[in-house]
């Protein structure tokens, strides 16, 4: 059924009439063209669509509109104004990204791992990551960029 | 700086524009004289001439802008090929802005991705271009000033007279530039001269990547632009037999439903025309979600196919079998084709009459599943027909072969097609077969809009063009004194062979033999990152591992005496591969793992090396077992590519491969039963992750001066057998099929 929905994504209101069943990722890049949350899997098992709910990270293919009232959302457009953030500029710094298609979902994760864990253990990174896939093959270098944002 | 001049530049045309702002545009374009055969045949495409473009544009305030050529699908040419230019022009690399050339053959006439080619083909190529602009840019201002040329010299976008100390920019000279001649005679910087190439430089993507800005082709709209899904057989081998769209019809959002068929039924097939299912439904609706939702309301009768033939990857006609077909009955089958003679490829001295008189023979089997090339981006793009003409923005590895395609089916002419090139979250060679523009134009045909075409990951998965399923089984045959006397290799798939019958170890023993067949399937298959040779290094590597422990050999210093044969002596003269490469890097590898040290004793460690495109790679993979967790400590590659033009990009590259492949050597299966695939997402294909990559990844290259070979592919294949030998090691189980992370099980 279409509703009227209010959500407050990257510190801004948006009014958006959808289908109370559409995940939050159609909502971001059909309805709102914010097209850096990607599409991977739409089952939860990628990590390509990552978003913070609150300051966790949250598969958006996963969030149906309708229980999205009252979180504050922040997606990687909205991670910083410049792509200054410690995580973004660890992740130039150490030359990531190969096609670089998983990266908005890794940083995300990444963000929110360190917002919660400052100081993780390469375990703990390994384990809090495993849910982003990478079919490149970049997870050696998105170990130390992370381990290179700790330290910022 | 030493000069040597290209051996190009008499066939060279070059063309200069000046820009309406008063600078300068550089094109240049010819028939390249080396051509890689070799290689061409990796990819089963037909040698053409082959020829590479490039711009080169400077602005009056000596900004410049350089087009990168190749389809960008993270091997990060973006970034090298403009540095070739870069180099050769002497401008600093940081004044310099890269753009993604759209296609567009006048100007850029090899925009291929594959087969690692890119660099190999543009290292003499882009030189030129940016050594032609140099050398004009240095004629303009001998004008201007009215000096000799010998006595000005260029540095960092400067042109500088050292006696009288004047110095202007290039943007300066531009224009009068434009205007001149281009030069006869092109000289290229020696080796010892590079400033920038060989030096390690950052993705010029990377700022833009890390900011999520929407690069790719599944994030590309435009006012008024719809999306459309295909609804398509759930089996192979099944075809479209009627369909009823009225609910789906109905349902919110959606403005058409209706059938296409992707090659007209007399169409000429052509390499890279391989598609999965021709007949599908196509659903038109406003958003993602209301088509996803649409697809699952149409009633659809499918039915079997029968047996038809068509134009293969290897421009035979094959047959494509009526039938469900299921990976346990293509396992049976393989055992079958096995025992029956096979085509023979290649024969040295006596091998039969050796294999009779063999005091011991060893002989195994390895097998491997189909795998899907899960491209992180799914399949998409975006078309516009309007009257006669399209307009695509596609992720497309090679527009060029898809061109003749489209012409064909949409029977208009090929000025009439515009392809705008968008970087492509991953290719690994799924994104050479373009049906899905055909499939994008005829929908935006048929729909009157602009529409962008979106695979889900489970259109990906289940109707992919997949590494097919192989087989090789190999023999041994050994002399009272445990020595090497004959080596037998028999090797098929669905539906095509992995077989490279002359490479190593072909010429490093006296009696050889190799056979082929194939098992037609309606499975289609394609090119996937090192196409056969992804399969042949797992089990030759692996094969050569345990003939070595029966000749109480070391396993490194048993290849390097193959190789010494090959090298000295060599059997046969169709061997293509160089011994001395291969022995490079496997002296290099032994090094840098410090192999055969009492330090590393006690590692559960695996070594495998291999040829292939044109580069030559090894490994030594350490690991440890803990019941079904596998734990990679360390992998060390040693890679002889040439030249490297960018070591950042290609440590890079050689990292992804060693993760991409023990992901796949561990996990990697593509499996149907009854024509369906068993996975169809990533909660059920089996990827690697973050807490399954190796601790820690060395990447050595060999220094030398060889022009640069492949890059992307060559350190992909040997992985595998790294990965088998080291399992053995730790478990002290030989692993013959892939994937191996199930067998650790129970
Ligand atoms: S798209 Fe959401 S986890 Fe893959
Ligand atoms: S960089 Fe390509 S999938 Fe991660």
């Amino acid at each position: 059924m279409i509703k009227k929905y209010s959500l407050n994504i990257n510190k801004k209101v948006h009014q958006v009439e959808a289908d109370e069943n559409i995940p939050l990722l159609w909502v971001l890049r059909d309805n709102l063209g914010m097209e850096g949350t990607k599409y991977g899997c739409g089952v939860g098992s990628c990590g390509a669509c990552t978003v913070h709910l609150n300051g966790q990270a949250f598969r958006s293919c996963l969030l149906p509109i309708s229980a999205l009232a009252g979180t504050e959302i922040t997606t990687i457009e909205g991670l910083s104004a410049n792509g200054d953030h410690p995580v973004q500029k660890a992740w130039v710094d150490l030359d990531v990204a190969q096609c670089g298609y998983c990266q908005s979902g890794q940083i995300m994760s990444a963000s929110a791992l360190l917002k919660n864990n400052p100081n993780p253990t390469e375990e703990e990174i390994e384990n809090f990551m495993s849910g982003n896939i990478c079919r490149c093959g970049t997870y050696s270098r998105i170990k130390k960029a992370i381990q290179l944002a700790a330290t910022k | 700086m030493k000069k040597t001049n290209s051996n190009l530049s008499r066939r060279s045309f070059l063309k200069v524009t000046s820009l309406s702002g008063g600078g300068m545009m550089l094109g240049i374009s010819w028939f390249a004289s080396a051509k890689p055969e070799d290689s061409l045949a990796e990819l089963n495409i037909e040698p053409v001439w082959q020829e590479v473009t490039s711009f080169v544009k400077i602005n009056t305030d000596n900004s410049i802008k350089i087009f990168s050529p190749n389809p960008e699908f993270g091997q990060n040419v973006m970034t090298s090929l403009p540095m070739l230019i870069a180099e050769e022009l002497d401008v600093d690399w940081k004044q310099v802005e890269v753009e993604q050339g759209n296609y567009d053959p006048k100007a850029f006439p090899r925009q291929f991705t594959g087969g690692s080619q890119s660099i190999r083909m543009a290292w003499k190529q882009l030189r030129t271009v940016g050594s032609a602009a140099r050398q004009m840019i240095l004629t303009a201002a001998s004008q201007a000033w009215n000096l000799p040329v010998s006595e000005l010299s260029t540095s960092n976008g400067m042109v500088t007279h050292a006696f009288s100390g004047k110095s202007e920019t290039y943007g300066t000279f531009a224009a009068a530039a434009a205007k001149l001649p281009v030069p006869k005679d092109i000289v290229l910087k020696g080796n010892e001269s590079f400033r920038l190439v060989g030096s390690p430089q950052k993705n010029v993507v990377g700022p833009k990547i890390v900011q999520g800005k929407p690069l790719f082709g599944l994030d590309y709209r435009e006012p008024g632009m719809l999306i459309a899904m295909t609804e398509r057989p759930p089996a192979f081998g099944m075809q479209l037999k009627s369909f009823d769209a009225t609910a789906a019809k109905k349902m919110p959002g959606i403005v058409d439903v209706f059938a296409i068929k992707v090659y007209q039924d007399d169409h000429k097939f052509a390499g890279f025309d391989t598609r999965s299912f021709n007949e599908v439904i196509a659903v038109v609706g406003k958003s993602t979600w209301d088509v996803m939702n649409a697809r699952k309301k149409i009633k659809v009768d499918w039915e079997v196919a029968s047996e038809k033939k068509e134009m293969g990857m290897n421009h035979r006609e094959n047959i494509v079998p009526s039938g469900l077909e299921s990976t346990k009955k293509h396992y049976a089958q393989m055992l079958e084709m096995d025992k029956k003679p096979g085509k023979i490829e290649r024969r040295d001295g006596e091998p039969e009459k050796a294999f009779a008189e063999a005091k011991h023979v060893i002989e195994r089997t390895y097998t491997a599943p189909f795998l899907a090339h899960n491209i992180m981006e799914p399949t998409n793009t975006f078309a516009h027909f309007v009257g006669d003409k399209v307009r695509f923005v596609a992720p497309i590895q090679i527009p060029d072969m898809m061109v003749p395609s489209i012409v064909a089916r949409l029977g208009i002419p090929r000025e009439n097609i515009s392809i705008e090139l968008v970087r492509m979250g991953g290719g690994f060679g799924r994104r050479a077969y373009g049906h899905y523009m055909i499939e994008a134009a005829l929908i935006s045909k048929q729909a009157n809009a602009p529409i962008k075409l979106i695979y889900t990951r489970e259109d990906d998965v289940s109707g992919g063009i997949y590494r097919p399923s192989y087989q090789l089984t190999y023999r041994a045959a050994f002399n009272e004194n445990k020595q090497l006397i004959a080596f037998h290799a028999k090797g098929g798939g669905v539906p095509e062979s992995p077989l490279h019958a002359n490479r190593f170890p072909a010429g490093a023993i006296d009696n050889y033999l190799a056979e082929s067949w194939v098992i037609p399937s309606n499975i289609t298959i394609g090119a996937f990152r090192a196409p056969r040779s992804n399969f042949n290094a797992a089990a030759e590597q692996s094969f050569l591992d345990e003939i070595s422990e029966y000749m109480d050999k070391d396993p490194i210093a048993f290849r390097l005496e193959l190789l010494q044969r090959a090298k000295d002596n060599p059997v046969g003269k169709t061997n293509d591969y160089d011994p001395s490469r291969y022995m490079g890097v496997l002296a290099l590898v032994r090094d840098k793992s410090g192999w055969g040290k009492s330090e590393n004793a006690g590692k559960k460690r695996g070594v495998s090396a291999y040829f292939c495109h044109n580069s030559y790679a090894a490994q030594v993979i350490d690991l440890r077992v803990n019941g079904e967790q596998v734990t990679v400590d360390q992998v060390t590659t040693a890679l002889d590519c040439g030249v490297v033009v960018n070591p950042e990009g290609a440590k890079n590259m050689a990292e992804g491969a060693a993760i991409d492949g023990i992901g796949n050597a561990l996990f990697g299966q593509l499996t149907l039963t009854d024509g369906r695939t068993d996975q169809r997402n990533f909660d059920t294909y089996r990827m690697i992750r973050h807490n399954e990559a190796p601790k820690k990844i060395d990447v050595h290259f060999v220094k030398n001066e060889i022009d640069p070979t492949g890059l992307g592919e060559p350190p992909f294949p040997p992985v595998f057998a790294a990965v088998a030998n080291a399992l053995y090691k730790a478990t002290g189980k030989r692993f013959y099929q892939q994937p191996f992370q199930p067998q650790l099980i129970g």
